[in-house]
């Protein structure tokens, strides 16, 4: 399966945010948008879920235009992990996780034992079962996005699309939701995400499209289009890199964290 | 708490209200005297023995607590249901103007002296409009807190239609209208015959029973637009079929017994207390705790006085506070 955009222009209304954005996502691959802030990254994502009316162009899944599907067949297609979660009500982890079943139902059904067995195999998946009568505004931030996830995969779709998945993550949970993001690809989902580290896109991502407000600026394999040169016409700001002990892949900084560095160095001498 | 203790403790509270509203009132009959006539009428057993009960069963009390049970349920169920959509906890049937819309629409049946029927379609297309001109005002801005523009709005809009009822009181006939329009506005049972209470059951029912078809979906509507959208629900179709069926029920709810306040907003806030957030649970119980809250409440209106206390003023004492006390922890999360 494959979800195209051609030539999207993408906005609100009558207000343009971004346009000529064409890219694919293809079953079992993790694509990666990377761009400055209001760039237009969320304002794509939701044109691409077919929440908001593409102002030009179309989003075609296969061969099926998204915007004429009903809203509950292009949920059986794709999920959203929102960058944050609305909470009004403290419904608890199990009830969150079983809300993206509805697409599986008719308007007027109960969740039924199929639902209560997708829903365990997603819990047991984020190892969230011992948290499963806890209400989601009672636990962290890290396990909140996790069960975003649990919910996202509950919905059973070809497609995950992550609106910063990160954000507001400690560090170890940014390892284990964007690990979680990836061994969901491996499964045969294709997913996209968007990010402000570069060094999460080289590690975790197998396409990368850089998105600045004049539009796409580049795009295609992380490893050839995450660089210097592209990374600071995308931040208009000076970045150095240096390949990481670990993996061999490259650290990102951007030039004044660099000089931090050095002048910490020489601080402490 | 266990569970079923909680599943079942509204069902309790029920039945001690239904037990409570039936022994208290002005001619004092034994319980005893009482079961036996509920018995007599209901199954046909033994002679009519107690005629005096049977009347004060079948015709005095008998539809009143029906009627209370009816109006008090589909208050609650309406609040619930209302505070989901608007995934708003501060948001009642009053607050959002289907009570004052369904008022002015009964209001103007009364004075036109309209049937029971003509007066609540009256009422329901009082309720529908305001419920949709609030919703469709305070959307309209662009910025600022939409749960503040919400509750303003409907305020605003709120003394516009106060004012709609009270030129219809002034051009009513003082001395056979006004007192009725009076009194019936602030709220009241005292008037309800067996006849009225089966013409707005069907309507109570019929816009519960949709609510609670949609309880699985009305969870999902409690997220926000995107999300919702994104799992799959028709937000703008469910969200008009949830607010026809809450005013439906709502206007049912004034055109039986007057305008009561705070019940939508506060039962809905005790039964997620009880049961929890998700509407499957949260629906009943919101319907058996409302339905036990106003035969407490109506039975104290009769008996706590040699005259009839007014519905809704009981139920403003006990709601101003409470609807305080939640605006204080307005901007944590609503467990």
């Amino acid at each position: 399966m494959k979800l195209q955009a051609n030539r999207l222009s993408v906005g609100y209304g009558s207000k343009i945010v971004s346009h000529d954005l064409s890219l694919a996502v293809e079953a079992g691959q993790v694509v990666v948008l990377l761009g400055p802030n209001g760039c237009g990254k969320t304002t794509l994502l939701k044109t691409l879920l077919g929440l908001l009316k593409p102002l030009s162009g179309k989003v075609m899944l296969d061969d099926l235009d998204v915007r004429e599907m009903s809203v509950q067949e292009r949920a059986r297609h794709m999920a959203y992990v929102p960058q944050s979660m609305a909470m009004t009500f403290g419904f608890d982890v199990r009830q969150t996780v079983t809300m993206g079943r509805v697409a599986h139902r008719s308007w007027w059904q109960a969740p039924g034992t199929n639902d209560a067995q997708v829903v365990d195999a997603c819990l047991a998946r984020f190892r969230l079962q011992n948290l499963a009568d806890q209400a989601v505004h009672r636990i962290s931030g890290g396990q909140r996005q996790l069960t975003l996830l649990a919910r996202a995969m509950a919905q059973e779709a070809n497609f995950v699309f992550l609106d910063e998945p990160t954000a507001s993550l400690d560090f170890g949970n940014q390892g284990r939701v964007l690990g979680e993001m990836k061994r969901m690809a491996q499964k045969g989902l294709g997913v996209l995400f968007t990010t402000h580290d570069p060094n999460h896109a080289v590690r975790y991502a197998d396409h990368a499209v850089l998105m600045s407000e004049q539009g796409i600026l580049t795009q295609g394999p992380v490893a050839e289009v995450i660089g210097i040169e592209t990374l600071s016409t995308l931040y208009g700001c000076e970045i150095q890199s240096s390949p990481s002990g670990v993996d061999g892949l490259p650290i990102f900084l951007t030039i004044e964290a660099a000089k931090n560095e050095v002048l910490s160095i020489k601080t402490t001498n | 708490m266990k569970r079923w203790f909680k599943t079942l403790l509204p069902w309790l509270l029920l039945l001690a209200g239904v037990l409570l509203a039936m022994s208290v009132g002005r001619s004092h009959i034994s319980a005893h005297d009482l079961w036996q006539a509920t018995l007599e009428g209901v199954l046909g057993w033994g002679d009519a023995q107690h005629p005096l009960a049977q009347t004060v069963v079948f015709e005095i009390r008998g539809p009143r607590v029906l009627a209370a049970i009816l109006v008090g349920a589909g208050l609650a169920m309406a609040g619930a249901a209302f505070q989901g959509l608007f995934r708003n906890p501060l948001v009642s049937p009053d607050i959002l103007g289907a009570s004052a819309g369904a008022a002015l629409g009964a209001v103007l049946g009364i004075f036109l002296s309209l049937s029971i029927v003509g007066i609540q379609l009256l009422a329901f297309v009082g309720g529908l409009l305001s419920v949709g001109l609030v919703y469709v005002v305070s959307s309209s801005f662009r910025q600022g807190d939409p749960v503040l523009l919400l509750i303003l709005t409907g305020v605003v809009l709120g003394s516009l239609v106060g004012a709609g009822i009270g030129l219809i009181k002034y051009l009513a006939d003082p001395y056979n209208q006004l007192p009725a329009m009076t009194f019936w506005l602030l709220g009241s049972l005292a008037s309800t015959t067996a006849d009225d209470v089966f013409k707005l059951a069907l309507p109570i029912a019929a816009g519960g029973f949709v609510l609670l078809l949609l309880r699985h979906r009305m969870n999902v509507m409690s997220l926000s637009e995107d999300e919702a959208r994104s799992m799959g629900v028709n937000t703008t179709r469910i969200r008009w079929v949830v607010v026809v069926g809450a005013t439906l029920v709502t206007s049912a709810g004034v055109a039986m017994a007057g305008v009561i306040g705070w019940v939508g907003l506060v039962v809905p806030h005790m039964a997620r207390f009880l049961v929890g957030p998700s509407f499957d649970r949260l629906l009943p119980a919101s319907a058996l705790l409302g339905a036990s809250f106003m035969l407490l409440i109506d039975t104290l209106a009769r008996s706590m006085a040699s005259i009839e206390v007014p519905l809704g003023l009981l139920t403003a004492v006990v709601g101003t506070p409470f609807f305080i006390a939640l605006l204080r922890r307005a901007h944590r999360s609503w467990a």
